[in-house]
């Protein structure tokens, strides 16, 4: 199989690059250069996740049940106009939605933290929506007939069977929102993206690196790990990657 | 009214940021096209080499764009091209490819083992079934795909004005740093509605490329 | 038991009012199936689902075990109905111990009843419960999936049960096992059970009565052999299908039909006396020859006893093929063409001859019906009569 052995030569490649790397930023005291920022990277990555862990945890306590009252059968003559109107919602650009939040709020970490939130409120509540909406009516019916009450179907049947889409919405919603954190630098609400656009206007290669990289290791990590609760908590029969 | 006045008086201005907004995306998004749908048709051979690809793609989109200007900058600065246009293309370029890989891959997947069989059957080779069968049932899901890189890529095109890259992000850039609430409200609802004209255009286009009788999987959409 | 009184059902549609159900009035007595048979958009499924309320009677009264439903909480109602429909609706997230046991746990069993309750429900299923109770329901094939739709609306042990096309999306070599094992546990569970199925040979197989219902009346509420015998007018006639004599060959044991008067020689018997019996008694080919347990050993023809002599143990033929007292008239009918025979022996359960069953007794108890019906006056449309 070619593309195996093309695989194994990439994986070579990379292993060769990493190693030079290694040894030309070793000579140039490249190195030393990004230890001087790490203080200043970890003070900031914290602030970063403050930001998203308080806009992120906001967005969800009210978009999943946002997403519940709207799949409700007596809310059906509003939720779809509504899920219309979040659908454009979500194809506002973040920096928009920041930029609109600013002039409104004024900057700092409000206007950040309110901005982000409306930013990581959409994909949920739409996924949540859409979840509960894909439920195999044939299940409702099933459910119903064996004398569940509405409040039992909802915890049994519907929500487990719609956590993993809800999951994936959390998952598209929080990776986003790790991603816009460093625009609320922007509007003066810290974290990596002080480094990252210090560092380009100053024009210091280190300094945008040791903003840049720890960002994208964090979206990367926060992504890995929102998939990693989802494979636990969801249950195995409904779990597609679990099958 | 003053934000109004405020647009009338630059809508010179405001027409060129845009059209520089639609250019680049455009430009971008069509070189991703021609690299991705290849590269979403040769990964239907294989499974494994599709399975690497999409992970791949998928950390790419996870990677936030400002940060991945602040890598590419001083790799690029390297050939003199750290700042500017060609920084805001790559990254264009770069979160393109999972849209239209993923759509590509799936839609040729998706096609009906049964309409397969038959293009067989009546004596197409494999390169007659894609070019008659495979592709043509494939592409409303192409476009699809290509629809969510523009949408998502108006955005990252916004941010790229940090970089010099032009668009109508300099105005919200601007807007900040010089504390003009006008142009900042401004620049943040053109590029809103850009993103969402842009999107209900392509919307339409993507149905009017779907044949008659062939509904398109909301999944994919 | 369920009753239902003048049962009705109206829709209100953007076209106006539609009436799907039309005062069906209908009783399932206590250990009894009963089918709800038609074509599709007849009113047997909305009749149906009016007894568990999944949709709400527009009037009319259901009782059940002689109580009238009307005023039970739904919740409390449908707990103590058994539910099964046609897509099964196993709930995906759970277990299959989880949904045998979701009624049960409504219900407010204890822990180690609705576990012991779990087990005992795979067993009546015969499937292994180390085996299955752990999985889920997308690991299982689309028969097992059914009878564990089964065995939850059975859990709680329910009087009565409804069931909405349970095997119409399984396939007809398994549909036909799943019926036969659920008739089985019938026997022994004695339910009373409502059953909707748009299949004739299913309803003639599974039910001990069938109600036939049109675009949301019913027309005709009998057993399958009344059915057969007698469809109250054209529409029931032409949905039973011109074969319909033939289908009551299903429904008839060789025990309503054999004559118990037959006459036969034994090895050490001359031929001639062969001859002589099968004179006596009208046969016209050929006559049994049994052993001394009576047990159907050969046949001596008629032929042959005329233009040979001896004994018969040198001269018989072989039996073409018996039939016993509990099968029915269809296995008899396909043995008869297939050895080109116009009478088959029957034997007991030990084998012995008691007697025969003839093709003019067949269609003439099969034809006894349909004259007793050409003989009486015939009302016009007899059947709207509710």
């Amino acid at each position: 199989m070619p593309i195996q052995s093309l695989n194994g030569a990439l994986r070579a490649l990379l292993l060769v690059a990493i190693f030079f790397a290694g040894v030309w930023s070793q000579s140039s005291g490249v190195i030393e250069d990004f230890l001087w920022y790490l203080p200043d990277v970890q003070y900031l990555a914290i602030q970063h996740l403050w930001l998203t862990a308080i806009s992120g945890s906001l967005a969800i306590l009210v978009a999943i049940p946002l997403g519940i009252v709207l799949s409700r059968p007596s809310m059906a003559r509003w939720a779809e106009s509504l899920m219309q109107v979040l659908n454009v919602g979500t194809t506002i650009p973040t920096l928009a939605v920041l930029a609109l939040s600013m002039s409104f709020l004024g900057i700092g970490a409000v206007p950040a933290v309110f901005g982000l939130f409306v930013a990581t409120l959409l994909p949920i509540t739409r996924n949540t929506y859409a979840g509960l909406k894909g439920v195999d009516p044939a299940l409702m019916e099933a459910a119903a007939g064996i004398g569940m009450s509405s409040t039992q179907r909802l915890m049994r049947v519907e929500l487990p069977n719609a956590l993993y889409v809800i999951f994936a919405g959390m998952r598209t919603a929080l990776t986003i929102n790790v991603g816009t954190v460093p625009l609320a630098f922007l509007i003066g609400a810290g974290g990596l993206g002080e480094l990252i656009f210090t560092g380009i206007d100053l024009y210091d290669p280190v300094m945008m690196l040791s903003g840049a990289i720890p960002t994208a290791l964090l979206a990367i990590v926060v992504d890995a790990l929102i998939a990693t609760v989802a494979f636990l908590v969801v249950p195995r029969g409904v779990n597609p990657s679990r099958a | 009214m003053e934000l109004i006045q405020y647009a009338l008086d630059n809508i010179d201005l405001l027409v060129t940021r845009t059209l520089e907004h639609i250019s680049l995306v455009g430009v971008a998004v069509g070189i991703a096209t021609l690299t991705g749908v290849p590269i979403g048709i040769a990964i239907t051979k294989n499974e494994r080499a599709a399975k690497s690809v999409l992970y791949a793609a998928s950390i790419i989109v996870t990677i936030p764009s400002i940060a991945l200007f602040g890598i590419m900058i001083p790799v690029l600065s390297l050939i003199g091209q750290g700042i500017g246009y060609l920084p805001a293309v790559i990254a264009v370029l770069l979160y393109s490819q999972l849209p239209i890989i993923r759509n590509t891959y799936t839609a040729i997947n998706n096609v009906d083992p049964a309409l397969r069989e038959a293009a067989r059957g009546i004596g197409m080779s494999p390169n007659q079934r894609l070019r008659f069968v495979e592709i043509p049932l494939a592409v409303p899901v192409i476009m699809a795909g290509v629809r969510i890189a523009v949408v998502l890529n108006i955005g990252v095109m916004a941010i790229a004005a940090y970089i010099g890259a032009g668009g109508l992000g300099t105005f919200i850039s601007r807007g900040i740093s010089q504390s003009d609430p006008r142009q900042l409200i401004v620049g943040a609802v053109a590029v809103s509605l850009l993103a969402i004209i842009v999107d209900y255009t392509l919307l339409f286009v993507q149905k009017r490329l779907t044949p008659r009788g062939m509904e398109l999987d909301a999944s994919t959409a | 038991m369920i009753q239902l009184d003048n049962l009705t059902k109206v829709f209100d549609t953007p076209e106006g009012a539609v009436v799907a159900a039309d005062h069906i009035s209908l009783e399932v007595p206590s250990g009894e199936i009963c089918i709800l048979l038609g074509p599709s958009g007849c009113g047997k499924t909305t009749t149906l689902k009016m007894i568990n309320r999944i949709v709400t009677p527009t009037s009319g009264k259901v009782f059940i075990s002689g109580e009238d439903t009307t005023d039970m909480n739904t919740q409390d109602l449908r707990r103590n109905i058994g539910y099964v429909i046609q897509q099964i609706g196993l709930f995906p997230n759970m277990t299959i111990e989880e949904n045998i046991t979701i009624v049960p746990k409504l219900l407010g069993w204890d822990k180690a009843k609705y576990k012991a309750r779990a087990r005992e429900m795979m067993a009546m299923i015969s499937m292994e419960p180390d085996a299955f109770l752990k999985r889920f329901p997308s690991e299982l094939s689309g028969g097992q999936q059914q009878r564990i739709g089964v065995a939850r609306a059975l859990a709680a042990d329910p009087p009565v049960m409804l069931m909405d096309e349970p095997f119409g999306a399984i396939d007809p070599i398994n549909r036909a096992v799943i019926q036969d094992e659920f008739l089985k546990m019938q026997q022994e569970l004695n339910k009373t059970i409502m059953f909707v199925s748009h299949d004739i040979d299913e309803a003639i197989k599974m039910g001990d009565r069938v109600a036939i219902f049109r675009e949301g009346k019913l027309v005709q509420h009998s057993s399958p052999d009344d059915l057969l015998a007698a469809p109250k007018n054209a529409f029931v006639e032409s949905f039973l299908g011109e074969d319909r004599a033939l289908k009551r060959l299903n429904l008839v044991k060789v025990q309503e039909v054999v004559s118990d008067e037959i006459a036969t020689v034994s090895p050490g018997d001359t031929l001639e006396t062969a001859l002589a019996r099968i004179e006596d008694y009208g046969y016209q080919n050929a006559i049994l020859m049994v052993n001394d347990r009576r047990q159907p050993v050969g046949l001596i023809t008629r032929a042959k006893a005329r233009t040979t002599k001896g004994y018969c143990r040198d001269h018989f033929e072989s039996v073409p093929g018996t039939v016993t007292l509990d099968d029915d008239l269809r296995k008899v009918a396909s043995l008869m063409f297939s050895q080109d025979a116009t009478w088959l022996p029957c034997v007991d359960d030990q084998g012995r001859v008691c007697g025969q069953i003839t093709q003019r007794a067949m269609t003439h108890h099969l034809g006894s019906r349909f004259r007793a019906r050409e003989a009486a006056p015939r009302k016009p449309d007899s059947a709207v009569k509710e």
